[in-house]
């Protein structure tokens, strides 16, 4: 069996270092006549940048990605330069330079892994997937009989911020970068992908498409993992399921099979102010573009997030969402199931958390607001006055720079990046303005609570340590009372590796739930409470 | 008030006071305590030897809490008590007096005097420093003994096993944790520990342990003459009351500091409280030595009424406990003991995968409903804690049954199965009813 899940760690790695270096396999050559149907399908009117890409990019080789794209770059800023200062606006070329310079880049590739990508899918993908069986598989085995086993968590370097950990660590964050920001350093990896897309959307693949690929693949695997891990505990194997397929259909599937059919994509589960986009411009004109299905959506969007989730908060608690269907929570309690003891259970961060997370909550909402009196009203800029003098606030900023702080790098590259270091709900904890506004609702309005079973706490801290939440369970635990926190996502492990059976997730008459430590001592004769100091 | 109250012990009882009288006054405290720095919980020790968590997620309270409250820490030992002057002799900060002063000192693992039981490699497991020890004597070692069938040494156990150490352990009964456990769940929990490779000898006693030539252990000798060849020997066949520099003083004690039903002892201003307080006559009627987590707690909670002015009795309720042997979760309410009683009789409950058991014990004539022993299923406190102070008789307890599971949402239930075998057992008709929350949470 050990033998076995070391092939397994030795298949994994192979497809891990074989994924990597395939940044740095194949060539890159802009033929001139994909450069003159590039140039006609975005419609460049700059001579300038085209004379200038013709003499230094097209026709040539390039034998990494890097001098190719940063050529073209180049390129473009100092076109774009000179057209600004001549102050000839049609010509300038708008846009994510990355973007474009990814399509130049996914059209000119080409070598061993363009032509054969079935083959590298399985070297990458596939020794990956095959490798993380292998391993996972036998811990039914190895890992014991079926009950909460948490042996060595702090003990092993992948899973206490050790080496192991901080590679990880370092690893994610370098995937959401390129992801984000270089997306033309990897269109190897979008190329291994296109045969999938290709059967299900039709289309070639984008990076997008090969991050929601890989985002399912591996909610597929660690989802086999807490099959196996929580195999004793029906809740766990439910709640899994449910986010698995939520992921899977909703996030994934059924948004190409709409572009197949030609109608935008959208996730049907991804609720606004999480789906931060859904009342953008480019959005709302192109769900309106496409007729009644378009309509559709923009009214099922805006009943989900107004109705829909409080309604369902209110009788369940907010875990009917991010434990349940949201693909945040579907990767948090897949991938980083192994991390949720890394969360910080102190109270000034609990403090910050607070802080944090509404503010990003009211930022989504002033963005929103503004968004959409700019669509009304057509006027792009606002006039601010506040004690520090007077701002000039232009939507398409505000908007650019949600999307970067809080879209890209929030969400991204620091929700999930950081799971290895501080546990796996980073995002959903810090940063989800979904998560603020479910949190208040269940706060205030939910028959939702943790209730604790009397007086049967040992304070042993196993609670706190698995909230992934960082809340800590224990202080109410221990003085009996029930857990009622904004931020509690229900996943239920608390009340899973707490051995002396104190917490149960429960929704129940609203009456009493916020109940105060009765039962240290039974006796009406003395009537001691339990409150802290 | 500003009285100066001294606390020693930095535990459960002696934490529980602190927080208490600090809650209810103004007065000075300060708690002396020789093991930790801070309080730390000391039923998670085998959790940090599994690697499930570190010392510092044991602590209760973040370590700015005492400061911010008040409470000064002492690290030091306690080796005098002087009642006269009211002065404390600590080990290595001076002397310290008092205007009230409380005994909270827990207690230490039990030795009966066996050869070889302070050989290297042998101990018991009761503080932090017992865990540094169990960790460097168990590091490359592949077998281990373990005497006594408590909780302790279950839980020592399924350490050694998490380091895939091989586990022997001695047990003086004929059935597992016989003393406290009916032979029905005894059996049950037997069978567990075994089916986790433990070699479980049953009516087997430790008589000798054999040191090799550098005085550490190479072997056991058992009653039965079996020798077993071991690195490690744990020794879990109790605690006693951690006493012995009290022993030089006034105080009076016999086991534990002899106590009151106020928690007072023999001398005006001194109280104990916890692991080490034995009761002259308890005010329930219970043992006279209450060594478990929560009667501390309630111990400091009452203590910390009477310092702060308001008189209390101990009363602790009704009894309530829990723990786990391996994969199954113990609790238990009421009174359940090893044999029924005269008036007593029973109803016992098993699932087939023996895992889970329901033992229920009422009275013959009244029906009253007794104690509660469940296995594998949780069960609400509340709920029992009425149930038992009200008597409630046995059929309405049965049909009752859904309010009292406590298992997470989606779990198999038993109840209606529990109450079939009931009914056929009984030739009663009992009908099981819908859970109520109105009842779950009722005060009454
Ligand atoms: C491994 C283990 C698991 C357990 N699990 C459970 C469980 O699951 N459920 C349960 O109910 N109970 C359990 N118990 C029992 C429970 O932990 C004790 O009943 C409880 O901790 C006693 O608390 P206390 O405050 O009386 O004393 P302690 O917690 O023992 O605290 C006393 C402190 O005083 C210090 N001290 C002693 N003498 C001096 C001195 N002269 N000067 C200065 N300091 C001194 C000691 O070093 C110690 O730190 C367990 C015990 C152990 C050892
Ligand atoms: S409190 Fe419990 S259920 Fe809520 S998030 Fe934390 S571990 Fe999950
Ligand atoms: S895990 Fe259970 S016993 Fe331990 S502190 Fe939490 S609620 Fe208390």
């Amino acid at each position: 069996m050990k033998a076995l899940q070391n092939i397994g760690l030795s298949l994994f790695i192979i497809g891990l270092v074989i994924f990597i270096s395939l940044i740095f396999v194949g060539k890159y050559n802009l033929t001139n006549e994909t450069f003159e149907q590039f140039v006609k399908d975005k419609g460049i009117k700059s001579e300038l940048f085209i004379n200038d890409m013709k003499t230094k990019v097209v026709d040539k080789e390039f034998s990494n990605p890097f001098s190719f794209s940063s050529e073209i770059i180049s390129s473009l800023e100092a076109a774009n330069e000179t057209h600004k200062s001549n102050s000839e606006w049609g010509k300038v070329i708008w846009g994510k330079a990355s973007s474009f310079t990814f399509e130049i880049a996914k059209s000119s590739g080409y070598g061993i892994v363009r032509d054969n990508k079935w083959l590298f899918w399985f070297l990458t993908f596939g020794l990956g997937i095959l490798g993380s069986l292998l391993y996972i598989i036998p811990t039914v085995v190895t890992g014991g009989t079926a009950a909460t086993k948490n042996n060595g968590v702090w003990l092993n370097p992948a899973t206490n911020r050790g080496w192991i950990g901080w590679f990880a660590f370092a690893f994610l964050v370098g995937f959401y970068m390129l992801l984000y920001f270089n997306p033309d350093y990897i269109v190897n990896w979008v190329y291994i992908v296109d045969p999938i897309s290709i059967s299900l959307s039709g289309n070639a693949a984008s990076q997008w498409f090969l991050y929601g690929l890989l985002y399912c693949t591996v909610m597929t695997v660690m989802a086999a993992r807490m099959y196996i891990k929580y195999r004793h505990n029906k809740y766990q194997i439910l709640r899994t399921t449910s986010v698995w397929f939520f992921q899977i259909v909703f996030a994934f599937l059924i948004p190409e099979i709409l572009v197949r059919f030609e109608k935008p994509w959208y996730d049907f589960k991804n609720a606004f102010p999480l789906d931060y986009d859904f009342f953008f411009k480019w959005n709302l004109d192109e769900l309106i573009a496409s007729g009644g299905f378009g309509l559709f959506v923009l009214v099922w969007g805006i009943f989900l997030t107004l109705v829909i989730v409080p309604v369902m908060v209110y009788f369940f608690g907010k875990r009917w969402y991010c434990s349940w269907v949201c693909g945040c929570g579907g990767l948090a309690e897949t991938l980083g199931d192994p991390y949720r003891q890394l969360s910080d259970k102190s109270v000034k961060v609990w403090k910050y958390e607070r802080y944090i997370v509404h503010g990003v909550w009211v930022f989504a909402i002033a963005m929103t607001a503004l968004t959409l009196f700019t669509y009304f009203s057509g006027v792009q800029q606002m006039l601010w006055i506040d004690m520090l003098g007077t701002h000039l606030i232009k939507t398409q900023v505000v908007q650019d720079a949600y999307g970067f702080a809080i879209g890209s790098i929030f969400a991204g590259v620091i929700g999930t990046g950081f799971y290895p270091l501080f546990g796996n709900r980073v995002w959903c904890r810090f940063g989800c303005p979904l998560a603020a506004y479910l949190g208040i609702v269940q706060r205030f309005k939910s028959r939702f609570r943790i209730t604790t079973n009397g007086g049967q706490c040992i304070s042993c801290g196993n609670c706190s340590t698995y909230c992934e939440m960082g809340i800590d369970v224990r202080a109410y635990a221990q003085k009996g009372e029930n857990i009622v926190r904004s931020s509690c996502v229900g996943c239920g492990v608390c009340a899973d590796v707490c051995p002396r059976g104190v917490l149960k997730l429960e929704n129940g008459d609203e009456e009493g739930r916020i109940s105060t430590g009765p039962l240290t001592i039974s006796k009406t004769e003395i009537k001691l409470n339990s409150n802290v100091l | 008030m500003s009285d100066h109250v001294v606390i020693i012990g930095n535990g459960i009882s002696g934490i529980t006071a602190a927080r208490h009288i600090r809650k209810k006054s103004n007065m000075k405290i300060t708690v002396i305590s020789k093991e930790s720095d801070h309080f730390y919980s000391r039923t998670a020790l085998m959790y940090i030897f599994m690697g499930h968590m570190r010392y510092k997620d044991t602590k209760p309270y973040e370590d700015w809490f005492w400061e911010k409250n008040r409470i000064d820490l002492i690290n030091d030992f306690v080796t005098e008590i002087d009642t006269d002057t009211k002065t404390l002799k600590l080990q290595d900060k001076g002397n310290l007096t008092y205007d009230k002063l409380i005994i909270a000192v827990g207690s230490r693992p039990n030795k009966f005097g066996w050869p070889g039981q302070d050989l290297d490699g042998v101990q018991g497991l009761y503080s932090l420093q017992d865990l540094e020890l169990m960790e460097e004597k168990t590091k490359g070692i592949s077998s281990a003994v373990i005497v006594g069938g408590g909780l302790i040494g279950v839980e020592m156990a399924e350490m050694l096993l998490s380091r895939d150490i091989k586990v022997t352990m001695l047990v003086r009964e004929k059935n597992f944790w016989n003393p406290v456990l009916p032979v029905q769940e005894s059996e049950m929990i037997a069978k567990h520990i075994e089916s986790h490779h433990v070699d479980l000898r049953l009516q087997t006693e430790l008589s000798e342990i054999i040191a090799d030539e550098n005085g550490k252990v190479k072997s056991l000798k058992t009653s039965k003459d079996e020798e077993i060849p071991c690195q490690f020997v744990g020794l879990t066949v109790g605690v006693t009351p951690n006493i012995k520099f009290v022993e030089s003083s006034k105080v009076h004690w016999q086991i534990g500091v002899m106590v009151n039903e106020y928690l007072e002892s023999s001398i005006p201003d001194v109280y104990a409280i916890g692991d080490c307080a034995e009761f002259k006559k308890h005010p329930t009627g219970r043992r006279h030595l209450e060594q478990v987590w929560y009667t501390g707690k309630m111990m400091g909670e009452t203590v910390a009424e009477t310092i702060t002015g308001n008189k209390t009795i101990y009363n602790p309720g009704i009894w309530f406990n829990s723990a786990k042997f391996f994969d199954i979760e113990y609790q238990t309410y009421g009174s359940i003991k090893n044999k029924l009683e005269e008036n007593e009789t029973e109803f016992y409950w098993e699932h087939e995968d023996e895992q889970k058991c329901i033992h229920i014990v009422f009275d013959k004539e009244t029906r009253s409903f007794l104690g509660i022993n469940a296995f594998g299923i949780r069960i609400r406190h509340n709920v029992m804690d009425r149930w038992l102070a009200s008597k409630m008789k046995i059929d309405e307890v049965m049909s009752s049954l859904r309010d009292a599971n406590f298992d997470p949402e989606f779990y198999k239930l038993h109840e209606q199965e529990i109450v079939d075998q009931f009914n056929q057992e009984n030739n009663t008709n009992i009908q099981l009813k819908k859970k109520s929350w109105k009842r779950i949470f009722s005060r009454s």
